[in-house]
């Protein structure tokens, strides 16, 4: 981690959080729905997916998702604190072949508590939102 | 008119058997991986990446109590009479890092059941909260689903 950490004294409300970018291919997932024990077809059963279930491709799990939030959240934070709440919810699918994008942004900070919220969000390659989510952060 | 009937209603408070599971360094490891994790403690298996729990606890049944698209049947629902899964949401807290031999309990309940009328038709909303201990009761995080059928 080349950047310095962030201080909880310099935030500012809407600034941003280096972006990541996602791209799961079929062995990633399986290893994730393995790491899971989560024998769901539509993660690994492509003419599964495709002919009963209609969808374009191999599904993306959506915890996987979430965890990029996480992994977008902790990437900025590093070691200057720690989370302490996380909200998202899967509101579109992605497949496999997509580059996703996981963002975020600060949405408010609390000097006092010590504390700060951040918006944020994994990208489709249209820019869509498919998993919106919030943290909150509590800085040592 | 209702679709949630005072019998299903009932099913609101429904507790799951605790369920005990042991943290391993391999665990975490096998998870950091399948996730590529950029933290080098994560990926060492030092302490256990936020989400790390949905695996620790994901359901482990026989294979015949699968359904044929390989889904194990969550024992805390009743059958809805509604069974499209549409988007759900996951709130989680955080108390304490999960770290290689720790030995955690989850405790599951059904904790709401209700209904909202969708642009197209009625849909069921469902709540189940985890919590996760050490064994001595100390919190280590709390998860609440919200599952919505249609």
């Amino acid at each position: 981690m080349t950047e310095a950490t962030p201080k909880l004294e310099a935030l500012s409300v809407g600034q941003e959080l280096p972006r990541l970018e996602h791209r799961p291919d079929n062995v990633q997932l399986m290893m994730y729905n393995a790491a899971l024990w989560n024998g769901h077809r539509i993660h690994f059963d492509l003419p599964y997916t495709q002919e009963v279930e209609g969808y374009p491709g191999l599904v993306i799990a959506g915890p996987l998702i979430g965890d990029w939030l996480t992994q977008c959240l902790l990437g900025w934070l590093g070691s200057a604190g720690r989370m302490t709440q996380l909200e998202y919810s899967n509101r579109a699918a992605c497949y496999i072949g997509e580059t996703l994008t996981s963002s975020g942004q600060v949405s408010s900070i609390d000097l006092k508590a010590g504390t700060a919220e951040i918006t944020l969000a994994v990208l489709n390659e249209a820019g869509e939102v498919i998993t919106p989510g919030t943290a909150v952060v509590a800085f040592d | 008119m209702s679709v949630l009937t005072p019998e299903l209603l009932a099913n609101i408070g429904k507790q799951a058997p605790p369920r005990t599971e042991v943290v391993t360094r391999r665990d975490i490891r096998k998870y950091s991986v399948a996730t590529a994790q950029r933290d080098p403690k994560f990926m060492a298996g030092d302490e256990a990446p936020p989400l790390y729990h949905v695996a620790l606890f994901w359901d482990v049944v026989p294979l015949e109590e699968l359904t044929p698209d390989g889904v194990s049947v969550d024992s805390l629902l009743p059958k809805f009479p509604l069974e499209r899964a549409m988007a759900g949401g996951l709130k989680i807290e955080y108390h304490q890092p999960i770290r290689p031999g720790d030995v955690l309990v989850s405790n599951r309940t059904l904790t709401n059941i209700y209904e909202k009328e969708g642009r197209s038709g009625a849909l069921i909303f469902y709540e189940i909260v985890m919590q996760v201990t050490t064994e001595a009761g100390e919190p280590v995080l709390t998860e609440t689903t919200t599952r919505i059928l249609r």
